[in-house]
């Protein structure tokens, strides 16, 4: 039975004039998430796509790879048939038979493209309802509120036939919204927070601040591991490692303790943003959730960000940990992000960090670092040396 | 860049010639040991030479060796085996709070059965049998102490266990995790007195995925087999045996050397030789008791964390063991039940070695560890 994938568009179809980039994006996206599992054509008709493969043996990859394409509201598997009421009938017995079987009430619904059918709309939908009555005894139609609804639609080269559709990743398509560029820790939200972002358009660069020997060469695999999870649904990710040491033994050894963490996080946004800016993203994507951790505090939060040039753009903002981990689970990083490694050195967690620093307390904590422009230099040697990696989605 | 490994205790590296005989096994003698034809007798005759081998260096019979897959099945097999076998719901079963997590996690899962574990603390740096007499019943199934703690290198009161159980009459089995024991330590079944013992081949430079356990005649009726399948090594463990492996474990066991001494002389020079180096730096603790097994020196720095002090080393081609599993508030269950304070448990190493080990590979190590307390970050 020759099968395709019809796919309905998210938020897009609202878009208005910018409607045939955002579309043309989406197919290149969807062109992207399918093409490892073989050849397969691409059509597209007002709100609907339809991606039909040579071989119909592995729908299942199909929809699976393309159920993570952004910017698609549902997809539904459906069958191709030849336009004679004869042969529709049957055929939507037989392909529906395992949804049909489970249920106790059904509709049938069609929607006629072409208008030299001989039959109109709701006389197909009553012969092929009757036909299903026929064949499935226990059956009743409910018009209202029906269980499954049998979908018949008469296009100009064929009728296609689906029942329940699945539902789409939602969001827009990645790319449509500018790059951004996501610190990455390797702990539970920041993956998170760059499948969100990556779910409103945004194309991903990463940053990752790697302190050898306080972090190890397993933590950096393990961020890896991550942006492959991500981009299973943003696609490919370039990731920057940043060699982190240097710049954390100047702040232990300059600054007072109690600062370090917020002062580190200063200078990773001053140095992520280097790197975004040589990218050509527009803003960074932090991880962070209001009051999670001393550095959270919306103060702390307020020191962090006065040294940012460009938006940092934080999803999980006001989320609990509980909401956060529902979304790791969902994208399968919740089991990589608790493997216990060192992340961002633990080691220099101060024991009694400020919850509440001021401005003028940060800019004195600093000014040690600041003299004979140190700070400059090792932000400079950091964002030279950071090694780049191209990380390719992990499956197909 | 050249390695210096001193993690023995987390596995070896092959010799050249288990090696050989592994290859020669897979490409010459590559029948099943249960087929009647030429190959599949030829294929016998290794795996008796085998179980010969085990046996006589156990002070067995060969009847009593079952090869399995390594150390974990094998400690599965005498704790699950053991205690459905002797006992049944509602029984009590004994183990040391020390033991590898191949025989505490099988002793959870006894507990999920209905059995009683009763998890017995060190006190003074070891087990004492007092403490194990006090927890014995009359419907205790099972006692497993391992020989040599595996973090530490603290070497278990077994064959005292061994007396005590006979003293009381006891029907309890004795097993006994011989992994990190077997080939440096002298062990004899008779000597412990144990009913059941485990050994693995890759501690000992065979490959990885071989293991045997030791189970006395008398006491096999009360194990029950934990796989099921064909009737190969009389059901207690069904499936058609690693040859090449069983080979190479074979070979293993012959290239020890011959005598206690000479299996100790030089890893007890090399274990002195840190002592004494380490001693020039105040900051180090030794966890490792001066009377434990030679091969397993367990130190602290009590101010770096185990992991950085682990990747600092592993930069600098040296390869141990951090002692804590973690960092991340999971702290090693073993050392702390040792009673070692939380930090030193948090920057413990474990060093390990072998006879492939040289006493510069311990003076880099010390250099090494000198250099990261002069220029790492102190977490107090």
């Amino acid at each position: 039975m020759k099968e395709v994938i019809l796919i309905k568009f998210g938020e897009l179809s609202l878009k208005g004039l910018n409607r045939s980039s955002f579309e043309s994006v989406l197919v290149k996206n969807v062109r992207q998430a399918v093409k490892p599992l073989g050849e397969f054509e691409i059509k597209k008709s007002q709100s609907t796509m339809t991606v039909a493969p040579k071989d119909c043996s592995n729908m299942d990859s199909y929809a699976e790879a393309i159920s993570r394409v952004f910017g698609i509201a549902a997809l539904s598997r459906a069958c191709v048939c030849p336009k004679d009421i004869d042969i529709i009938c049957p055929t939507a017995a037989e392909y529906l038979q395992e949804q049909l079987e489970e249920v106790s009430t059904f509709k049938v619904e069609t929607k006629r493209a072409d208008k030299a059918f001989p039959l109109k709309s709701p006389e197909v939908s009553a012969q092929v309802g009757e036909y299903i009555l026929d064949h499935f005894p226990h059956l009743t139609v409910d018009v209202h509120n029906p269980d499954v609804i049998v979908h018949v639609e008469i296009r100009d080269s064929s009728a296609y036939i689906h029942g329940r559709p699945l539902q789409g990743a939602g969001g827009l398509p990645v790319g449509t919204g500018g790059r951004a560029a996501i610190m990455i820790s390797g702990g539970i939200d920041s993956p998170v927070a760059a499948w969100m972002m990556a779910k409103r358009g945004i194309e991903l660069t990463a940053v990752h601040f790697a302190s050898p020997p306080y972090t190890s060469e397993r933590a950096e695999r393990k961020v890896i591991d991550l942006l492959g999870k991500v981009a299973d649904w943003a696609g490919v990710i370039k990731l920057f490692v940043v060699p982190f040491t240097e710049m954390q033994e100047a702040i232990r050894d300059k600054c007072p303790e109690e600062l370090f963490t917020v002062i580190m996080r200063r200078y990773m946004i001053r140095i992520a943003q280097r790197i975004a800016e040589s990218q050509g993203a527009l803003a960074l994507i932090s991880g962070e959730s209001l009051g999670q951790v001393a550095s959270q505090t919306l103060s702390a939060l307020c020191r962090t960000d006065s040294v940012a040039e460009m938006p940092v753009l934080r999803p999980l903002i006001g989320m609990d940990k509980e909401e956060i981990i529902r979304i790791s689970r969902k994208i399968d990083t919740f089991e990589l992000s608790i493997l216990p490694f060192e992340d961002c050195c633990t080691v220099f967690t101060p024991k009694h960090p400020r919850t509440r620093p001021t401005a003028e307390l940060i800019e004195e904590g600093e000014a040690p670092l600041k003299a004979d422009g140190l700070d400059e230099r090792l932000m400079d040697e950091a964002a030279r040396n950071a090694v780049r990696h191209w990380i390719a989605p992990n499956r197909g | 860049m050249d390695v210096i490994y001193l993690d023995n205790a987390a596995t070896t590296r092959v010799s050249e010639g288990c090696a050989r005989v592994a290859v020669r096994v897979m490409t010459e003698v590559w029948g099943n040991p249960s087929s009647r034809h030429r190959m599949g007798m030829d294929a016998e005759d290794v795996l008796r030479d085998a179980r010969k081998t085990v046996a006589s260096e156990l002070g067995a019979r060969e009847d009593e060796i079952f090869f399995t897959s390594g150390g974990t099945e094998a400690n599965n097999l005498a704790v699950l085996g053991g205690a459905r076998g002797r006992g049944r719901a509602g029984w009590r079963v004994i183990i040391s709070s020390v033991e590898h997590p191949s025989v505490d996690q099988a002793a959870a899962q006894l507990e999920a059965e209905g059995f009683e574990v009763v998890r017995i603390a060190p006190r003074d740096g070891n087990i004492q049998i007092d403490d194990v007499a006090a927890v014995l019943t009359d419907n205790t199934a099972l006692v497993s102490m391992m020989l040599v703690n595996n973090e530490i290198g603290t070497i278990l009161p077994v064959a005292q266990v061994a007396r005590l159980l006979r003293r009381k009459k006891s029907r309890a089995l004795l097993h006994c995790d011989a992994v990190q024991g077997f080939g440096r330590l002298p062990v004899s079944v008779t000597a412990l007195g144990c009913d059941m013992l485990t050994l693995s081949g890759h501690k000992i430079h065979a490959p990885k995925g071989v293991g045997a356990l030791y189970c006395r005649k008398e006491a096999q009726r009360s194990l029950r087999a934990i796989l099921y399948g064909g009737s190969q090594q009389e059901k207690y463990r069904p499936g058609t045996e690693p040859l090449p492996n069983i080979a190479a474990l074979d070979q293993a066991i012959r290239e020890l050397p011959r005598t206690p001494a000479q299996r100790t002389e030089k890893i007890a020079a090399l274990n002195t030789l840190a002592r004494q180096e380490l001693a020039k730096r105040s900051e180090i603790i030794i966890n490792s008791p001066e009377d434990g097994a030679p091969h397993i020196l367990s130190i602290a720095t009590g101010c770096i964390k185990s992991e950085t002090l682990l990747n600092f080393l592993s930069s600098k081609g040296i390869c141990v063991s951090s002692g804590s599993a973690c960092s991340k508030g999971k702290k090693s269950r073993v050392l702390s039940q040792f009673g070692l304070p939380d930090h030193i448990v948090d920057s413990t190493l474990r060093i390990s070695f072998s006879d492939d080990n040289t006493p510069e590979d311990v003076l880099a190590l010390c250099a090494a560890l000198s250099e990261a307390l002069g220029t790492l970050a102190r977490f107090r």
